[in-house]
């Protein structure tokens, strides 16, 4: 545990309600998409976050510090949700085909089978900035929101959140491999909306 | 030894593996010999980085008010 969890962990002890409500304001969004990669409406997903912070809330006198604050209260979201939640049998949905539509590229009759079409090649977005700008981040938005749970879950906990692999794996049960498979669909998707508003 | 040949449609499925350190070295140096000769692959990753920058800015959805307000009024109890 580093020292500024310490600290942490002593100011929600000491009934420091600015220290609490900051820590559920900054770790809500995550948790929330962890518990819906788990539970079936955004509503339960809510529920579940909710019932997680009244775990941390009732458990805070007996967490040691064994672990870092963050992970302790993940660690009580996961088990919340699990009870909730659903065994998933939509997975092999969000794994399979390719990510990059088949006839952009040139077929086996051609010389160069399996390279870009001259005419559907990738075009250059121009500056970055232009990616940036508020309507691309609502366009990203909506895209993120139509993204299988799973796929969006692992984007959003590494790509928003900034959350490593390891812990995305513990966090929605992945595989090291399953866990890029879903990262790979989801950040190709993104790509490809923005493609068709930009290109 | 000559880095093997990939074509495009191979590569762009290897992205991912290959910006994650996933891939073997063998694996690193097809991809990295790919791209130094395939503008559009390079195009292709170049917006692939853009979009994960992009995606780091959008804003998320967070619990509603009324659940901060039962948040906090149960760890106000707790604390009497």
């Amino acid at each position: 545990m580093q020292a500024d969890d310490a600290a942490v962990v002593d100011r929600l002890r000491a009934g420091d309600q600015v220290a609490f409500a900051t820590v559920v304001r900054q770790w809500s969004p995550a948790m929330l998409r962890v518990a819906r990669a788990y539970v079936r409406t955004h509503a339960s997903a809510e529920e579940v976050v909710q019932e997680a912070w009244l775990g941390v809330v009732r458990g805070l006198d007996g967490f040691e510090g064994r672990a870092e604050l963050r992970t302790w209260v993940f660690r009580i979201l996961v088990n919340c949700a699990r009870r909730r939640g659903r065994t998933d049998s939509r997975m092999n949905a969000e794994l399979g085909g390719p990510t990059v539509d088949p006839d952009r590229f040139r077929h086996d009759d051609d010389p160069y089978p399996g390279h870009w079409r001259s005419d559907a090649a990738p075009v250059d977005w121009g500056p970055e900035p232009v990616v940036l700008a508020a309507e691309f981040r609502a366009v990203l938005e909506r895209a993120l929101a139509e993204l299988p749970e799973r796929q969006r879950a692992v984007v959003e906990l590494r790509d928003v959140h900034g959350f490593d692999r390891e812990e995305v794996c513990d966090l929605l049960e992945l595989t090291l491999a399953n866990q890029r498979v879903l990262l790979h669909r989801g950040r190709a998707k993104l790509r490809s909306v923005l493609e068709g508003v930009l290109a | 030894m000559t880095p093997r040949d990939i074509a495009c449609i191979e590569l762009v499925e290897m992205l991912t593996d290959y910006l994650e350190g996933a891939l073997p070295p063998d694996e690193v140096a097809a991809v990295e010999a790919h791209l130094d000769t395939c503008p559009p692959c390079r195009t292709y990753l170049a917006q692939l980085r853009a979009t994960i920058r992009a995606t780091g800015s959008v804003p998320v959805d967070t619990l509603p008010d009324e659940a901060y307000d039962t948040l906090l009024a149960a760890f106000r109890d707790r604390s009497r």
